[in-house]
């Protein structure tokens, strides 16, 4: 009949070695298929990667130099396995006289400018992450603000219009509200400069680079979250314990702000989480239309440059973030929720 | 050259050149105040005030920060390496050749003129011997003078293709047409200066001996691949991200598709320099991923101009000849985008096939798909582009496409048909790239066209950023039936050399890499080009040129679409500021100044 | 005015406009109507019945008969938080202790919740918060109305726990509900209820969501806790051996109104509405086979929108024709006193009654 407490610590670490584990060979998983992807399909299509970076008078000779150069005419076995060698003790490049040492974590380098991939890596990451975190500030407060208000004056004109808007925030593509936004505050009204300034030349100028994509991002989520908040906020109200907290005396407050809100929110979380794994790969379109220099961007360019290490880097780094998110919803789930044992 | 920017659908493309047509029209009368030095209110020199001419170049000031902006980056900053346009424009302010391009507006700008060296070279009467000596004062950013032999380790890279690719190699292929030399970073010597075909007798003086004269060399060596390259600098493939400069400016900081500064290289003398002002204290060039974006802020000023040089968006034009006409110029790019017909693709072996298709194309169609007269360019007539020596412009237009046929000639391309064994007509493909969106428009308008003689054509977008492998394999072209290929070619510089040789030559028919799409094997071009590289009178040169010309377009092997032209932004705080047909159209970067 | 039944539990004649009772708990003329798409739910329509402390009322009849309606509505849970719905129309007069509720505050209301007025739900684990551990959700119903700290309510929730016969109750404290058995769910439930002493408990459907073995144990534990704490209590359930056993008093409720009450032995033995006949042959018994149901009720509960003319019951009724004249498809029958204390609203006769009950339906009870 008694059952013991949903997850000790022992079960909690034993959770995370399984997860870890699978997590790893995801990633090698995910990495063949970005191999495959870039190598086998030009095959198919009867193309030679290594034409892509040679000029305008490319003589076969200089193609064959580059094929080496790239390591394209290893066995893809053997380069997958140069790669992984080269993530965790790092690895030497040398073709043609140029000898490169790549310290572990060594992602490589891109094709196309031949800079070294890790410090791209660390160089975006923050943008795209500050660029997913403050949004998902926004839309969190926002989004179920305005959710949860829906759901409470449900029929209203404040809860119809309320998900007019939110329909119109999920249907409108970042492209277009960037686009305004930008039109609107940045060259029109001239309230915010709107282009991206680093963080540690200035906070002001940080910050207006930031809002708009901030806000463009967080309109499209918030509109996602308003309406999952009401949904889940209208079935929570309509929950037997939500009926029991008013019948022990509890204040409308109180039964909403604690007892509602943290089933409600308990959906929002998984959501969130999924989301932010998803954005730090995925703000592709927001970077793209604010200019953002964020790993979205890096990848979009190295797509169309063919810059497979790039790709491979992102791709990882993002592949990482989403089992993170992932992870970590999962353990929060089993916090809020003591029915979730982990297993 | 460069690739085009072109944002877009295709439609808006054929929308936007009736709006462009439109606002050219009504402002020519009221707007673009074209006083000399004046300009305007806003202190912009005017429309097409610059281009062919210096505009404000009194009002040029020492000082300021010259804000470049971009949707691309270059493909490399390294001499060797780079290949775009704007990148061997750019590079002229961390890079000294022996000679450059001058520093004049419009065609004189093509011309070369000393720049490390002293004069111009000294070629011997075989023309196979070119003797250069290097001017004084000339240094390096760390204050080192520049010798003979960095100009030698410099051109020496060009050989390094397998760690250096991406670049021009026509010094290899003048100077050791048999690839004996394997490059410095193979190179036994101790020197690493092993190149039998230079020599530097001391730190002063380099000698070239060409194996087979070519009249075109000099402007070879006033390429940005022939700048000097320090050894103990040269960090191989790495060293695009951090060029070691011998010009006024120098690098500070890059970040790839991020960001780049230069700033004063304080070990240069404007007193060693005839060609470069440096006016700015500082440039710089952010990266934009949105080119609407980029076009804005251009329009409000936040920036001086487009790197790239490839001209506003169909938006931003739009905006800009509304608002600000005194701020833009309508160069020619030297571009000229067409069709090209491969003659291994049935049946287009028949020379009157391809001729079916010229006379049947609506070539007024196919400008407005480009953007109109202004926005696209002038109707394309022949195949050499307007800043090459040689060149008739509209006045040499064998199938009368700007005239009588500018709508097309059906009752004539019926003929062509008949000549060919096809009175009915026969279907094709037409291979486009589908980055794009100009190009798509155009395939489309010429599918249209050609379906009024019978000819049927289907469109097959391939990805752009493949041209190489995809078109530029003779065998995929064939296999795939792409009968009619659509692309653009600019001059590498402005020779019928430096412009048609991949393209018309025979000896260029390559398995992979291919640029003669026509697959053109003429023993008459082919001796032209023999006799053009040996010929050093200029008058004789173009007289060459405009033969070459004339055989491409006699063969019916291309339609031209058009000569292409850009409507390019300049900020009103730009002073001395010109095109150049030296690059293409291009603004002088090196020399443009801020007011102050 | 009012009348007291001998076992002190009030069964009155509705009384309008009257000054405040004397008796604990007065509902008068209690009408809960929900206004819906498809026309006005008459819920509860037109109820009265009076309750002393120390005293039970069993509220008897199906679901949607508007039982449950009944108790929310005492409560006061009709018009707490009923955010953008149609808000229920309540009328009538509901006096507890001596103040209306119908009419007070809401916020007065809401402080007689948990405190004088308690409520123990039908399905404790959907009741019960699920994130919450049961010590959690005790304490807080706790110090909603005592300015104790945490420590002090959570020894008053582990004392509680051990009253209700929660094993280990300092360990069991800290339990989520799902790690209970639905027995101690319940248990918990009802520590929870009586956290506060509340002078009125009303049970709604104690015991359906339990096994049957636990039913009894539960029923024993209110009996028990009742005459401990000396609250009135209303049970609400569909089985009528439920109230059977704990009740002094049985209301029978049929399409929101009140069909049939009276002493809890009177209604049991001898019963004077043919639908409580049918709750009580339908009624499951342990001595009889369940195949031998006597007078099944046979049909569905009645639209609450459109209600049967005449007696609402009458499309169900095996003894509708025998009044005259149609008059049970017309006339919508009245209480009316049937025995001492005891009241019926049917238009048979007292003699028609007394015949079909001892001829047909006792002996096959």
């Amino acid at each position: 009949m008694a059952r013991g407490p949903a997850a000790g610590p022992r079960a909690v670490l034993a959770y995370l070695i399984r997860r870890l584990f699978a997590a790893a060979v995801m990633l090698v998983v995910i990495i063949l298929v970005v191999f495959g992807i870039f190598f086998l399909v030009p095959r198919w299509a009867g193309v030679d990667p290594a034409t892509m970076f040679v000029g305008k008078q490319a003589d076969p000779a200089a193609i064959e130099a580059v094929r080496q150069k790239l390591g394209l005419a290893d066995p893809i076995f053997a380069q997958v396995w140069e790669f992984f060698r080269g993530l965790f003790v790092g690895r030497t490049y040398s073709g043609g006289g140029d000898v490169t040492e790549c310290a572990a974590p060594c992602f490589g380098y891109s094709f196309r400018s031949e800079q070294a991939i890790w410090p791209v890596l660390t160089d975006r990451f923050p943008v795209t992450l500050a660029l997913a975190l403050g949004a998902a500030v926004l839309w969190l407060l926002f989004g179920v603000a305005a959710g949860v208000l829906s759901a409470l004056k449900r029929g209203s004109l404040w809860d119809r219009g309320a998900m007019i808007v939110a329909l119109g925030g999920v249907s409108l593509p970042i492209y277009f509200t960037g686009l305004l936004s930008l039109a609107i505050f940045s060259y029109g009204l001239g309230w915010i400069d709107g282009q991206y300034v680093p963080l540690e030349e200035s906070f002001s100028g940080w910050f207006g680079g930031m809002i708009l994509p901030w806000v463009t991002l967080a309109f499209l989520y918030a509109a996602m979250y308003a309406r999952i908040t009401r949904a889940t906020m209208l079935e929570v109200l309509g929950e037997d314990y939500i009926r029991t907290a008013r019948a022990k005396g509890l204040t409308e407050p109180v039964v909403i702000g604690k007892h509602a809100m943290r089933s409600t929110m308990t959906p929002i979380l998984t959501m969130l989480g999924m989301d932010l794994g998803a954005l730090i790969g995925g703000a592709i379109l927001t970077e793209t239309t604010f200019s953002l220099p964020g790993l979205g961007q890096a990848v979009l360019k190295a797509i169309s440059d063919k810059d497979l290490p790039i790709i491979l880097g992102v791709t990882l780094i993002t592949s990482l973030a989403v089992i993170v998110a992932n992870l970590l919803v999962d353990l929060l789930y089993a916090v809020i929720d003591p029915r979730v044992r982990l297993s | 050259m460069s690739t085009q920017r072109t944002t877009g659908r295709r439609k808006q493309a054929v929308a936007a050149a009736a709006v462009v047509a439109a606002l050219l029209s009504t402002a020519a009368c009221g707007g673009g105040n074209d006083d000399k030095d004046g300009g305007s209110k806003s202190g912009a020199a005017g429309f097409n005030a610059a281009n062919n001419k210096v505009a404000q170049a009194s009002l040029a000031k020492k000082g300021g920060t010259l804000k470049f902006a971009s949707a691309q980056d270059a493909d490399s900053w390294d001499t060797t390496r780079g290949y775009y346009g704007f990148m061997w424009n750019f590079s002229r302010y961390y890079s000294r050749q022996l000679v450059t391009n001058n520093a004049e507006a419009g065609a004189d700008g093509a011309k070369v003129t000393p720049d490390l060296a002293s004069s111009t070279a000294k070629i011997s009467d075989d023309g196979k011997t070119y003797t250069y000596t290097l001017r004084d004062g000339i240094t390096w950013e760390d204050g080192k003078p520049i010798t003979s032999k960095d100009v030698k380790y410099g051109i020496e890279r060009v050989w390094a293709q397998d760690v250096l690719s991406g670049g021009p190699i026509y010094l290899q292929q003048v100077l050791d047409p048999k690839k004996t030399y394997k490059g410095p970073y193979k190179d036994k010597s101790a020197d690493k200066l092993g190149l039998k075909a230079v020599e530097t007798p001391d730190d002063k003086t380099i000698v070239f001996k060409l194996p087979e004269a070519n009249s075109d060399f000099e402007e070879m060596l006033a390429l940005t691949s022939a700048s000097p390259v320090r050894q103990d600098k040269d960090t191989k493939s790495k060293y695009g991200l951090k060029p070691f400069s011998s010009g006024p400016y120098k690098f500070q900081s890059y970040t790839p598709n991020k960001n780049l500064t230069l700033v004063r290289n304080t070990e240069w003398k404007q007193s060693s320099d005839p060609v470069r002002k440096a006016y700015p204290d500082k440039i710089t060039i952010n990266f934009f991923t949105n080119a609407n974006d980029l076009d804005q802020r251009l329009i409000n000023g936040d920036y001086d101009l487009d790197l790239a040089q490839t001209g506003l968006s169909p938006q931003g034009r739009t905006t800009a000849l509304k608002q600000h006409k005194e701020n833009l110029d309508n160069p020619v790019s030297g571009y000229i985008r067409y069709a090209v017909f491969p003659q291994s693709v049935k049946p287009f072996d028949n020379e009157h096939c391809r001729k079916a298709v010229i006379y049947g194309a609506d070539h007024e169609s196919l400008q407005t798909a480009r953007g109109g007269p202004v926005a696209g360019g002038d109707i394309g007539t022949n195949m050499l582009p307007p800043s090459v020596p040689g060149s008739e412009g509209q006045k040499y237009d064998p199938y009368e496409s700007a005239t009588t046929n500018k709508n097309g000639n059906v009752a004539k391309a019926k003929e062509e048909l008949k000549a060919c064994g096809k009175p009915n007509g026969f279907k094709t493909t037409i291979a486009v790239r589908n980055n794009k969106p100009v190009e798509v428009a155009t395939a489309e308008s010429l599918q249209a066209s050609l379906k009024k003689i019978g000819v049927t054509v289907d469109i097959d977008q391939f990805d752009g950023a493949q041209t190489t492998g995809i078109i530029g394999s003779p065998s995929n072209v064939k296999k795939k039936g792409y009968g009619i290929i659509i692309m653009g070619w600019g001059p590498d510089f402005p020779s019928v050399q430096g412009y048609g040789l991949p393209l018309w030559s025979g000896d260029y028919i390559l398995e992979s890499g291919n640029n003669n799409f026509a697959l053109i094997k003429e023993k008459a071009i082919d001796g032209l080009f023999k006799s053009y590289t040996k010929e050093l009178d200029d008058a004789k040169k173009a007289d060459i040129a405009k033969q070459i010309n004339h055989k491409v377009m006699e063969g019916g092997y291309y339609l031209p679409f058009v000569f292409e032209k850009f409507i390019n932004w300049r900020s009103s705080r730009l002073a001395n500021v010109y095109t150049t047909d030296g690059y293409s159209g291009q603004y002088d970067f090196v020399n443009l100044g801020l007011k102050k | 005015m009012t009348e007291l039944s001998k076992s002190g539990a009030a069964v009155g004649e509705p009384v309008k406009d009257s000054p405040a009772p004397s008796a604990f708990l007065e509902v008068r003329d209690l009408k809960v109507h929900f206004p819906t798409d498809d026309g006005l739910v008459k819920s509860v329509d037109g109820l009265t019945f009076s309750l002393e402390k120390g005293k039970t009322l069993g509220i008897v009849g199906e679901s949607g008969s508007g039982k449950s309606v009944t108790s929310l509505g005492i409560m006061g849970l009709h018009t707490a938080g009923q955010y953008g719905k149609r808000k229920a129309q309540i009328s009538g007069e509901i006096w507890l202790d001596g103040t209306e509720l119908l009419s007070a505050d809401p916020d007065y209301v809401r402080k007689l919740r948990g405190r004088e007025m308690a409520m123990i739900f039908q399905d404790p684990l959907s009741a019960l918060h699920p994130y919450y551990t049961i010590g959690q959700q005790i304490v807080e119903a706790y110090r909603i109305h005592h300015k104790v700290d945490k420590k002090t309510a959570r020894r008053r929730a582990v004392e509680m726990l051990d009253r209700v016969g929660i094993p280990q109750p300092d360990k069991r404290v800290d339990s989520y509900p799902h790690e209970f058995s639905g027995g101690m769910r319940q248990r918990a439930m009802i520590a929870m209820s009586l956290v506060n002493n509340p002078e009125l408990l009303i049970a709604d459907e104690p015991t359906t969501a339990l096994d049957v073995t636990v039913q009894a144990q539960i029923l024993d534990l209110i009996r028990d806790l009742q005459k401990e704490f000396g609250s009135a209590v209303i049970v609400i359930t569909h089985d009528l051996g439920v109230v059977a056993e704990l009740s002094d008093d049985i209301l029978v409720m049929y399409g929101g109104r009140c069909i049939e009450r009276g002493p809890a032995e009177k209604v049991f033995y001898e019963p004077k509405h043919p639908y409580t006949w049918g709750l009580l042959g339908s009624m499951p018994r342990l001595d009889r086979d369940q195949t031998e149901r006597l007078i099944p009720v046979k049909g569905s509960p009645p639209s609450l929108i459109n209600l049967p003319s005449g007696c609402a019951f009458n499309p169900r009724c095996a003894y509708a024709d025998v009044p005259k004249d149609n008059v049970t498809r017309t006339v919508r029958p009245e209480l009316s006193v049937v025995g001492s204390q005891h009241w019926a609203a049917c238009h048979m006769t007292q003699e028609q009654r007394e015949r079909i009950w001892t001829e047909e339906i006792a002996p096959k009870l």
